[in-house]
């Protein structure tokens, strides 16, 4: 497997009809057509979801047409909607429940921070508080053309991992957790309010 | 419909005891509202219900309001002799009303396509407690679990009395005045006004004087 085939050698070898790929290629290549996601919705984005899937957008280019109704079929979690505090520790089961390799995109403002609903008491301000997001969606909700890009770009980001070395992907690696503690219930708010490892907003800094 | 003043004459020669006020509403709507007692709420609602000329069959909406404590202020304009002069005098009386929890049912009447006729029921804030008029519109169920989760009312005699919107580990009542949501604004990317406010609290502090100070 070792390293990039250099890419000249591998256009001199296609035009003698000799067609080079490496084990990483060719596995990401697969994993990236066939994205299958969660099925499932939270609020209005979900309706937005459901139009990406349905025959004029056409998820189906994507690969990413088979919407599982079982985390354990799933490879990808699309957190569309609201998740109201209520809502958030089902979601981080969901995602635990879900085999490696697994991504989620965080869809429309309140997945990404709670959106119009940030100042009440009930709603989670993002849900990368619980879980790592590889893909954030903006907008109220997002047009499907927004959501078929968040689609090229986890195809992107597919594309790009690797299977060994130091920079290899986060399923390979064993020390890396596929799980997250599931947030309590607690008295007044969720406890903890955000898990530490995965959520790291930006500190301001005095100088 | 009859209005709201002969249906209390009617309540209180058919439910005796029951406390009937009628409470303006001042805005152009001009919703007037039945205070009701909670002692005979049921009684009361009873009547509403079955009674053959109101028939009011259908509680469409239940709802709770949170009154902070008010001060009415009243100016009476009354001729006074002052120093052997007689002069129009303002008296200003003030009326302290101590703060409450409301509960208020909108009732109309399928049968007779008639309505809304308000009723409204009032708690005090400690110790909240209203009796429960599911058992005559099944359709307050829900609503009152909602008032329940939200304000905090005690409905006695609800079939089924839990939170409905929050956990049940939970033990506020957000929709109450005095609640103060739990302050997680330490990450907001572009706060203003209110947010604002409450992300400054999870800002570092400004170095002082001395720190600033190379040494």
């Amino acid at each position: 497997m070792g390293d990039e085939i250099d890419e000249g050698l591998r256009s001199e070898l296609q035009r003698q009809g000799i067609w080079v790929t490496s084990m990483q290629e060719l596995y990401n290549w697969g994993r990236k057509n066939s994205i299958w996601p969660l099925q499932f919705g939270l609020a209005c984005c979900a309706i937005e979801m459901i139009a990406t899937a349905a025959s004029r957008y056409d998820i189906a280019r994507f690969g990413a047409e088979v919407f599982r109704p079982s985390p354990r079929q799933a490879d990808l979690m699309i957190v569309a909607g609201t998740v109201t505090k209520k809502m958030a520790p089902q979601i981080v089961r969901l995602y635990n429940q879900m085999p490696d390799p697994k991504y989620v995109i965080a869809m429309g403002a309140c997945a990404i921070s709670g959106g119009p609903f940030k100042q009440g008491y009930n709603v989670l301000k993002g849900i990368d508080r619980y879980i790592p997001v590889d893909v954030y969606i903006p907008g109220c909700p997002p047009r499907p053309e927004a959501l078929l890009h968040a689609f090229m770009e986890l195809q992107r980001k597919i594309d790009n991992q690797k299977l060994s070395g130091p920079n290899k992907s986060d399923h390979l690696d064993r020390e890396h957790p596929s799980e997250y503690p599931v947030p309590a219930f607690g008295k007044h708010d969720l406890v903890p309010r955000a898990n530490p490892d995965v959520f790291r907003p930006p500190q301001i800094e005095r100088v | 419909m009859e209005t709201l003043e002969q249906i209390k004459k009617r309540i209180e020669a058919a439910v005796p005891g029951a406390k009937i006020d009628i409470v303006n509403n001042g805005s152009p709507s001009a919703q007037h509202s039945l205070k009701i007692d909670n002692e005979h709420a049921r009684d009361v609602a009873r009547f509403l219900r079955d009674d053959p000329a109101l028939r009011f069959d259908f509680c469409s909406n239940v709802t709770g309001v949170d009154w902070l404590d008010r001060v009415i202020k009243k100016t009476v304009k009354t001729k006074q002799v002052v120093d052997g002069v007689e002069k129009d005098v303002d008296l200003t009386s003030e009326e302290k009303i101590p703060g409450y929890l409301e509960a208020v049912y909108h009732l109309f009447s399928i049968a007779h396509k008639h309505g809304p006729v308000i009723i409204r029921m009032q708690t005090g804030r400690a110790n909240a407690q209203l009796s429960s008029l599911t058992p005559i519109w099944r359709s307050a169920e829900l609503q009152e679990r909602e008032i329940f989760d939200l304000y905090g009312i005690k409905f006695e005699g609800h079939p089924d009395l839990r939170r409905i919107l929050m956990w049940d580990e939970f033990e506020d009542f957000p929709m109450r005045k005095d609640y103060r949501p739990p302050d997680d604004f330490e990450w907001e990317p572009t706060p203003h006004d209110d947010v604002l406010e409450r992300a400054k609290q999870h800002y570092p502090a400004r170095p002082t004087e001395t720190e600033l100070k190379p040494s």
